[in-house]
C-alpha cells in the first residue's frame, strides 16, 4: 500500500544548526582572545566580559532546564532557583575544603565553622574534600529532592498554579533553612573566598577560561540532549501532557512517570548550572534561593520564547544583559524594568524572541512556502 | 484462556493506583459464547433520580449496535458504566464471559480493550495527524520504551492503513488543530483504532458534522463492521437508519430498554413513536 515513511528531521533545520555552531564558535573564541591579546590591543576581550558571559551561560543552562518542564510539559516551576543553588552549594563544599589552611583563622575548618566554635566537620560534610564526590552531590542532591517532591506532587495530581505555589514555598523554606548558621552552610554569608579548584588558582585567567569553556560545552551538550528528547516520541508525550493530559491518559500513558522524568532531569541540569556558576562568581549564599530568583528564571524563558530551547538561552542572555546595564546605571529601577519586560512580553510577544524571529523568517521565505506539498489539501 | 483469568496486573509497577498503563500484554477477553458485552439489571441513581433503571443489554462479537434515545435517556451514563467512570448501584456488567467491569479501574478497562470516543472530540492539536496516531498506537507506553521508540516499517504501514481508513492521508503532516470538526472526529476514531480495541464505544459521532461528513462517517463505520465490535449512540435517526442495515437497534428511554429490533421494527413500534419519533 506504500504509505511514505515520515520524514525524519535532523536535530535542527540547517539554518538553526548554522546559528548554533557559529554562536558556539564565537563564544569559544572569546576567552582565547582574552588570554592571547594584551589589554589595549584591538582584539582584547576584557576579563570582565568573560566573567559576565560565563555567568550568563550558567543562567542559560538553567533557562533551558526550566523550558523542558514549563515550555514543553506545561509545569510551571517557581522554585528552580533551589535546584540551581543546591548544585552550587554542593560544589561550594568542595571549594571550601580546597581552601585548606589559607583561611583567616588558618584552621582545617572553614572560617564560619571556627567562628561558630565547631571542632569538627558535621557528618554531612564527609568526603567533600573529594572533587568527584561533590560532583556526584551536584547531580544527586537536586535530582533526589526533585524526584521525591515530584513523585508526591504529581501522584496527588497537583497541577497548575497550586504546583507553582508549592515550588515557590519549597525554595523559600530552603532559603530560611540555609540562612541559619546551625545548618552548617555558612548562614547568610554562604561560601566565599575560594582559593583553588583541583589545585589551580581559582582567580587565574587560565582557570577562568577553562571554567568558561567547560560551561560553554555543558550548555551545548544540554541543548543537544534537550533537543533530542523533545524531538523523540517522549517529547511528543510531554507536549501531549501540556496540551491535554486526560487525552494522554485515555491513549494509555501514565503522565506521572513522564512528568517525573522530565522534572528530575530538569532539576539535575539546573544543579549542574549552579555548580558551574559558583567557581566563576566566587560566592554562593542563600539569596540564590530567594523566590525572586526563581521568578526571574521564568522571565528569561518567557522573554526568549517558551518551548523553543534556543529561545530561553537567548532570553537568559538578553534579560541578564539588560540587568547588568541597568544595575550599573539605574540600580533602583531594575525591578520595575524586569516587571515591565514581563508584562510587555506577555502582551505583545507571547512566543517570545524566538517566536518573533520565526515570524520574521517565515515572512522572508513566504513566497517559497506555497510550493510546500504539506500545505496543500484542506479547504 | 482459563475462565478465571484475572486482568494481568503487576502491583509493583503500579503505585499510586495508576494500574494498567503502559502494559503491552493484553488481558484475555473470553469470547467463547459469542458475546462481548453483557449488561444485566444495571441501576444508577443520582440523588434518587434513576439515570439507568434495570438496564439489560448484550452485544455480540463483531456487531455494530446502534443505540438511540431522547435526551436524558441514559445513553452517556451507560457508557460511563461500561468504561468504569460511574459505578452502578446494582446489576452486573461483563466484558466477555469473565471480566467484571464494575470491579475494574478506568485504565484497566481501557487496557482490556474497550475504547471510547467522547461527545466532544479531543485530539492533540499541536501534533500532526500522523503523530496523533503514532501516540495512540498500541505498544509499550512506559517512559524508557517511549524515549527509545523508533517507528518500524510495519508500524508506519499500520498508521498508513488507518490514515486511509479515516481518509486523512492528505492531512498526515498537518497539525491536528487545523482539521475541520468532522476530520477531528475521524482522527479520534483513528486513534481509538490504533489501540486495537475489542469493543468501540462511540458517543454521538456525527454531532456537529456537515451532511457530507455525516455520510462519510457512516461509510467509515460500515467499513469497521465485522472487524470490530461497536456500539454507536446517536440522536440522528437518518444516520442510524443509514448504518443499521439489518442490525439490531436498541431504543433507550428513562434508563431502560424500551424496544429492540431492526430499524424497521423499531420505527414501527407504538411506544417508540410515542416517546421519541412522534415528538
Ligand atoms: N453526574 C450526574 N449527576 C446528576 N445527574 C446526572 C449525572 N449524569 C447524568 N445525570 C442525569 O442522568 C440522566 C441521563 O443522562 P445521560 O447523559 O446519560 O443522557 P443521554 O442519553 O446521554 O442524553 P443526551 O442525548 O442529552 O446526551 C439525565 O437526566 C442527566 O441529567
Ligand atoms: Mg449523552
Amino acid at each position: 500500500m506504500g504509505f511514505a515513511a515520515p520524514p525524519r528531521p535532523s536535530l535542527f533545520p540547517p539554518a538553526v544548526w548554522t546559528g548554533v555552531l557559529a554562536g558556539t564558535a564565537i563564544l569559544a573564541l572569546l576567552p582565547i582572545l582574552n588570554l592571547t591579546f594584551a589589554d589595549g590591543s584591538a582584539l582584547h576581550i576584557s576579563s570582565f566580559t568573560i566573567a559576565l558571559l560565563g555567568k550568563f551561560m550558567c543562567f542559560a543552562i538553567a533557562a533551558l532546564a526550566l523550558d523542558l518542564v514549563w515550555g514543553y510539559t506545561g509545569i510551571l516551576s517557581l522554585g528552580h532557583g533551589l535546584f540551581f543553588a543546591l548544585g552550587g552549594y554542593a560544589h561550594g563544599m568542595y571549594l571550601m575544603r580546597a581552601i585548606g589552611r589559607d583561611g583567616v583563622y588558618q584552621s582545617d575548618l572553614p572560617d564560619f565553622m571556627v567562628f561558630l566554635d565547631w571542632k569538627a566537620y558535621p557528618w554531612y560534610w564527609s568526603f567533600t574534600e573529594h572533587f568527584w564526590y561533590c560532583m556526584l552531590l551536584v547531580v544527586l542532591v537536586p535530582g533526589i529532592l526533585a524526584f521525591v517532591f515530584g513523585f508526591f506532587a504529581f501522584r496527588s495530581r497537583i497541577k497548575g498554579v497550586y504546583f507553582s505555589i508549592i515550588t515557590q514555598a519549597l525554595t523559600f523554606a530552603a532559603m530560611l533553612l540555609f540562612f541559619r548558621n546551625n545548618t552548617g552552610f555558612g548562614g547568610n554569608n554562604g561560601f566565599t573566598d575560594f582559593k583553588r579548584i583541583l589545585g589551580f588558582t581559582i582567580t587565574a585567567p587560565q582557570t577562568k577560561a577553562v571554567l568558561y569553556l567547560v560551561t560553554l560545552a555543558t550548555l551545548l551538550g544540554a541543548l543537544l540532549l534537550a533537543r533530542s528528547i523533545t524531538q523523540s516520541k517522549l517529547g511528543r508525550v510531554l507536549t501531549g501532557i501540556r496540551d491535554s493530559e486526560s487525552r494522554l491518559m485515555f491513549v494509555g500513558y501514565d503522565p506521572l512517570w513522564f512528568k517525573l522524568f522530565v522534572w528530575t532531569l530538569s532539576a539535575v541540569l539546573c544543579g549542574i548550572a549552579g555548580a558551574l556558576y559558583v567557581p566563576q562568581v566566587g560566592i554562593i549564599n542563600p539569596s540564590e534561593m530567594s523566590p525572586a530568583n526563581s521568578i526571574e528564571m521564568v522571565i528569561w524563558v518567557a522573554t526568549g520564547g517558551r518551548g523553543t530551547l534556543i529561545g530561553p538561552i537567548v532570553g537568559a542572555g538578553v534579560v541578564n544583559g539588560m540587568k547588568t546595564w541597568f544595575t550599573s546605571v539605574l540600580p533602583q529601577y531594575w525591578l520595575f524594568v524586569l516587571g515591565a519586560i514581563f508584562v510587555l512580553v506577555t502582551l505583545f510577544l507571547p512566543q517570545g524572541i524566538a517566536g518573533l524571529v520565526r515570524k520574521l523568517w517565515a515572512r522572508r521565505t513566504a513566497p517559497r512556502a506555497v510550493a510546500d506539498p504539506a500545505a496543500g489539501g484542506v479547504s | 484462556m482459563s475462565a478465571a483469568e484475572p486482568i494481568v496486573d503487576n502491583p509493583d509497577e503500579n503505585p499510586a493506583g495508576s494500574a494498567g498503563y503502559g502494559h503491552v500484554v493484553p488481558a484475555n477477553v473470553d469470547l467463547s459464547h459469542g458475546g462481548i458485552l453483557y449488561l444485566d439489571d444495571i441501576t444508577v441513581s443520582f440523588d434518587g433520580f434513576r439515570a439507568l433503571n434495570k438496564l439489560t443489554l448484550d452485544i455480540g462479537v463483531g456487531e455494530l449496535r446502534c443505540v438511540i434515545g431522547p435526551n436524558g435517556a441514559g445513553k452517556t451514563t451507560m457508557m460511563d458504566v461500561i468504561t468504569g467512570k460511574t459505578r452502578p448501584d446494582s446489576g452486573t456488567a461483563f466484558f466477555g464471559q469473565t471480566m467484571d467491569l464494575t470491579r475494574m479501574s478506568e485504565p484497566d478497562i481501557a487496557h482490556a480493550g474497550i475504547g471510547r470516543k467522547f461527545q466532544r472530540p479531543t485530539v492533540f492539536e499541536n501534533h500532526t495527524v500522523f503523530e496523533n496516531l503514532e501516540l495512540a498506537m498500541k505498544m509499550d507506553k512506559g517512559v524508557r520504551a517511549t524515549l527509545m521508540a523508533k517507528l518500524k516499517g510495519e508500524q508506519v504501514d499500520a498508521i498508513g492503513a488507518t490514515l486511509a481508513l479515516i481518509r486523512l492521508e492528505e492531512q498526515a503532516w498537518r497539525p491536528a488543530g487545523l482539521l475541520s470538526h468532522g476530520q477531528k472526529q475521524w482522527l479520534e476514531i483513528g486513534m481509538l483504532l490504533m489501540q486495537e480495541p475489542r469493543l468501540l464505544l462511540l458517543d454521538e459521532p456525527v454531532a456537529g458534522m456537515t451532511d457530507a461528513e455525516t455520510e462519510r462517517t457512516g461509510e467509515l463505520l460500515n467499513e469497521l463492521r465485522g472487524k470490530h465490535s461497536l456500539m454507536v449512540v446517536e440522536h440522528d435517526m437518518d444516520f442510524v437508519a443509514g448504518i443499521a442495515e439489518g442490525g439490531i437497534v436498541t431504543v433507550l428511554h428513562e434508563g431502560s430498554v424500551l424496544a429492540q429490533g431492526t430499524m424497521d421494527e423499531v420505527q414501527a413500534d407504538e411506544r417508540v413513536i410515542e416517546v421519541y419519533l412522534g415528538r
